[in-house]
């Protein structure tokens, strides 16, 4: 099997290659053409940047390919910055190093839509510093200053008109030093970055051939299942080892701590041992644990003291004083990650170093866990990332590494974990369910006073990064709210931590797909009660962020919104801000008698700063459009007898096709930094949709997914 | 030893008869670009064309596809329409689940080669993409059949 990713493949001879890494917020570049890097920092040669005698224009990245379309913009920044010709650029994937950390969190991972917008400076950067060093090494070669000469499509151009190609100059670009401030260009001056141009991407997953992790093979790898608890605390009691090894191709049973492993030749094999296995499994410690006990035990949060949040001005005094005060709940439930390709991992662990192939969000997570496991320093523990189908978060996560290189060194062969489906369901870590309160208070001219928001929620943080839960605050669970795109005088939120077993973690948008959710639809709920329109009571409230002011500006703009739709259909609004972006959605809607809801259009508008490739956003849109609907009609994850109920698709239907609206996406003008996609797009779906029920029908839908039920009229 | 037809080629391979297709596929001729993704028939990733009908390859066993005509995105000419239309109009995100919708898409507009939006929703409604690239699917066999019709195919 090709990998396409060793690292013999790097430093051809001749190339100019320019790595960079940022600590503390300073971008060091380096020229490792000269190894000037292993000197000066502690990291080995993986570059950003390559540029080969023949003209062809690497671009390494150690961001995971998950169909978000960053590797073709990672790939375009540096390109316009270098003045490449584009039909010479490729994107590769580079093994997991120290330069591809991110330069906020200092570990490389992808997710957070951070791809793009914690490294624009660093890309460009080191897209100008190659092209400064081809300029200075042609102005050399000509005897004239650089700063006669300029660069185009690949070329160095001497002021008399002839040139010289990159690649012609690589070699002596090389042995250049690396300028410490590359000049970066103007927005004005990008042909690139903003442009139309195919992901790089797209013609191999067209054809079939790109290899997923899934998909990854070894001479002499065998293929792992394995058996874990279907309960959340039950333990191993028995199983049938001699039936598993019975089935053809089954090599070995290896139990683990709680769960046992069946490693075959063949993907069949495996799964045909797993049965075989028949696992003998206690009660575990919640056997009453179901859909209604989780309810009650959520509303019994709710009405909790929670820890404080935020609270600014006096909300006490506000809503005693207030006109109107209204109060309402709201519930959201939790949701499966449901990504197409099911958690794999490869290892192979030998005397003297370790090498993982996974679809992994957590490059630098799964060398701790690799290195941990086998005793190997890190750095000898290789992470090759292959691409993934889908990931939404839960890439990151660590069992299919802690399980492959467990059985990597049992088996002392190479050794695919895989997940079946049914396993995927069972144990993913969930969207946190969520539950809240919300009581504000509206003065006489309908402009809010006061809002009291209180969340019952599990905590992703508490398990990931405790030491960012402080006082009892988990940020990702009250996130939306605390930094809502409103201005309110007076604001209390409050936080009650739900603690289960039940595991949970970072889901697109994370806490903003839930609490915009509950935000906007409460807005919507004000806005009626105050007798004002939508919209105009959205952008009365806005005076702080004139980016959220505008965004929603243009989309009522782009869908026309003071026009009526047409008859029988209508119209909701909702909009937010998270990862440094801004999205607004209006959703056309029409509700049958039997309480049908269908949704006819989507319109999405957004602000995601300089939009580096604009078709890929609009894909990103598109998809959270659809994710988000997903989220809004179907998705609930469910449990019964102490254990995840939901085992494959026909228990977690996703949106199909005659349920996807014609969508529209704007993208705002705009220089400013490159923000985030991924995730912004998909918040502001749900409320919309459920605003434009409640402008059809005049019934409020609370909770996710959709009780349609509540629309039928007889 | 059960006797296969893929892509034109014939390949004679020694598995259980009840094998699934899929797995046959993919760990023993090596071909994964037949997905995996939920094993039972619901989300269409694994889909072959079997004698020119899409068949869900997780559904049906290596027996009952033994001297039948089978083929994989692999088979499908680089020029044909929906491979086309796939590209023009940018239709992946992550891809896994592509090369089996696309075969559904092939096998439909043989059967329907001048489809209205409300068939290829209709033809379309039991594929799984987790990514959303459904707007583009749709846009993308609607270019093939429109390529197809030019072609007077
Ligand atoms: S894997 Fe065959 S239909 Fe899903
Ligand atoms: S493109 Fe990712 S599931 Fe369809």
């Amino acid at each position: 099997m090709k990998t396409a990713m060793t690292r013999r493949t790097f430093l051809t001879k001749g190339s100019l290659v320019i790595a960079g890494t940022a600590m503390a917020s300073q971008i060091t570049l380096f020229n490792t053409s000269t190894t000037q890097a292993t000197t000066q920092y502690p990291f080995k040669p993986h570059a950003f940047l390559e540029i080969a005698v023949d003209g062809t224009v690497t671009v390494w990245t150690g961001q995971t390919n998950l169909g978000q379309g960053s590797h073709t913009g990672i790939a375009m920044i540096i390109a316009d910055e270098l003045d490449a010709a584009w039909e010479n650029v490729q994107v590769k994937t580079a093994i997991a190093a120290e330069p591809f950390k991110d330069p906020v969190w200092h570990a490389q991972a992808t997710g957070g839509s951070t791809s793009i917008r914690h490294r624009w400076d660093l890309l460009r950067k080191v897209g100008s510093a190659g092209r400064q060093m081809l300029v200075e090494a042609a102005a050399e070669r000509w005897g004239i200053s650089a700063d006669r000469c300029s660069a185009r499509e690949g070329r160095v151009l001497h002021p008399d008109g002839h040139s010289l190609k990159y690649g012609e100059l690589a070699e002596a670009a090389a042995r250049r030093p690396v300028p410490d401030n590359p000049s970066l260009k103007s927005p004005q001056d990008y042909h690139i970055i903003g442009s139309v141009k195919k992901r790089l991407d797209i013609p191999d997953k067209v054809l079939g051939k790109t290899v997923y992790g899934f998909d990854f093979t070894l001479p002499d790898m065998c293929i792992a299942v394995v058996g874990r608890p279907p309960r959340f605390g039950a333990k191993v009691e028995g199983y049938d080892t001699q039936a598993a090894l019975a089935i053809k191709g089954v090599l070995k049973v290896v139990p683990l701590e709680n769960r046992v492993a069946v490693c075959a030749e063949t993907t069949y094999g495996a799964l045909q041992g797993r049965k075989a296995l028949d696992i003998k499994w206690s009660e575990g410690s919640l056997p009453h644990l179901n859909d209604e006990t989780l309810d009650l035990l959520f509303t019994d949060h709710l009405n909790k003291p929670g820890a404080t949040a935020e609270r600014s001005g006096d909300i006490a005094k506000a809503l005693a004083q207030a006109d109107r005060t209204i109060e309402q709940s709201y519930k959201l439930p939790y949701l499966s990650h449901a990504q197409v390709e099911p958690i794999n991992c490869t290892a192979h662990v030998e005397k003297d170093r370790c090498r993982i192939w996974i679809p992994t969000q957590g490059q630098t997570a799964t060398q701790h866990t690799a290195a941990k496991l086998t005793g190997l320093p890190v750095d000898k523990v290789e992470v090759m990332t292959t691409p993934a189908g889908g990931g939404f978060g839960l890439r990151g996560e660590q069992d299919p590494v802690v399980d492959s290189v467990l059985l990597a060194k049992i088996l002392n062969r190479p050794v695919k974990v895989i997940f079946t489906r049914e396993d995927d369901f069972a144990n993913d870590y969930f969207r946190p369910a969520s539950h809240c309160k919300i009581t504000a208070g509206l003065d006489k001219e309908g402009r809010i006073t006061g809002w009291s928001h209180q969340v019952a929620a599990p905590s992703v943080m508490s398990r990931v990064m405790a030491q960012y839960v402080e006082n009892g605050v988990d940020a990702d669970a009250v996130s939306g709210i605390t930094d809502m795109v409103y201005s309110i005088p007076n604001k209390r939120v409050t936080y009650a931590m739900v603690n289960l077993p039940v595991s949970v973690g970072w889901w697109r948008s994370v806490g903003y797909s839930i609490n915009t959710f509950t935000v906007e639809s409460f807005m919507d709920e004000l806005a009626h009660i105050a007798g004002n329109d939508p919209l105009a009571f959205r952008l009365a409230h806005m005076e702080k962020d004139s980016r959220a002011y505008n965004i929603l500006s243009l989309l009522a703009d782009k869908c026309g919104w003071g026009d009526s739709p047409s008859p029988g259909r209508a119209r909701g609004i909702a909009v937010a801000s998270c990862f440094e972006s801004y999205a607004a959605h209006m959703a056309e809607v029409s509700v049958g008698k039997n309480g049908k809801i269908t949704v006819h259009k989507v319109v999405c508008a957004l602000d995601c700063g300089t939009a580096v490739h604009p078709d890929a956003i609009r894909a990103q849109a598109e998809g959270g459009v659809v994710m988000g609907l997903s989220a809004a009609f179907h998705e609930k994850i469910r449990f019964k007898n102490g254990g995840v109920d939901t085992a494959n698709y026909y228990d977690y239907p996703v949106l199909s096709m005659s349920e996807v609206p014609e969508i529209e996406v704007y993208i705002a003008e705009s220089q400013l930094k490159a923000g985030g996609i991924g995730e912004p797009v998909l918040p502001s779906v749900a409320p919309a949709v459920a605003n434009g029920v409640f402008k059809a029908t005049g019934v409020r839908l609370r909770e996710l997914p959709f009780k349609t039920g509540l629309l039928a009229r007889n | 030893m059960i006797e296969l037809h893929v892509n034109g080629k014939g390949k004679s391979v020694d598995v259980a008869s009840d094998t699934p297709l899929l797995w046959v596929l993919r760990d023993n001729l090596g071909i994964t670009s037949v997905k995996y993704t939920c094993g039972v028939g619901e989300c269409g990733v694994c889909t072959v064309l079997i004698d020119g009908e899409s068949v869900r390859s997780c559904s049906i066993t290596a027996k009952e596809a033994a001297g039948r005509k089978i083929l994989t995105i692999e088979g499908i000419p680089d020029d044909h329409p929906v491979k086309i239309g796939w590209l023009e109009k940018q239709v992946p995100q992550c891809g896994y689940c592509q090369p089996g919708i696309m075969l559904q898409a092939v096998d439909f507009l043989t059967r329907n080669p001048t489809p209205t939006d409300t068939q290829i929703n209709e033809a379309m409604d039991d594929v799984i993409c987790r990514c959303g690239s459904h707007p583009r699917i749709k846009k993308a066999i609607r270019f093939a059949a429109e390529m197809t019709t030019k072609q007077g195919g």
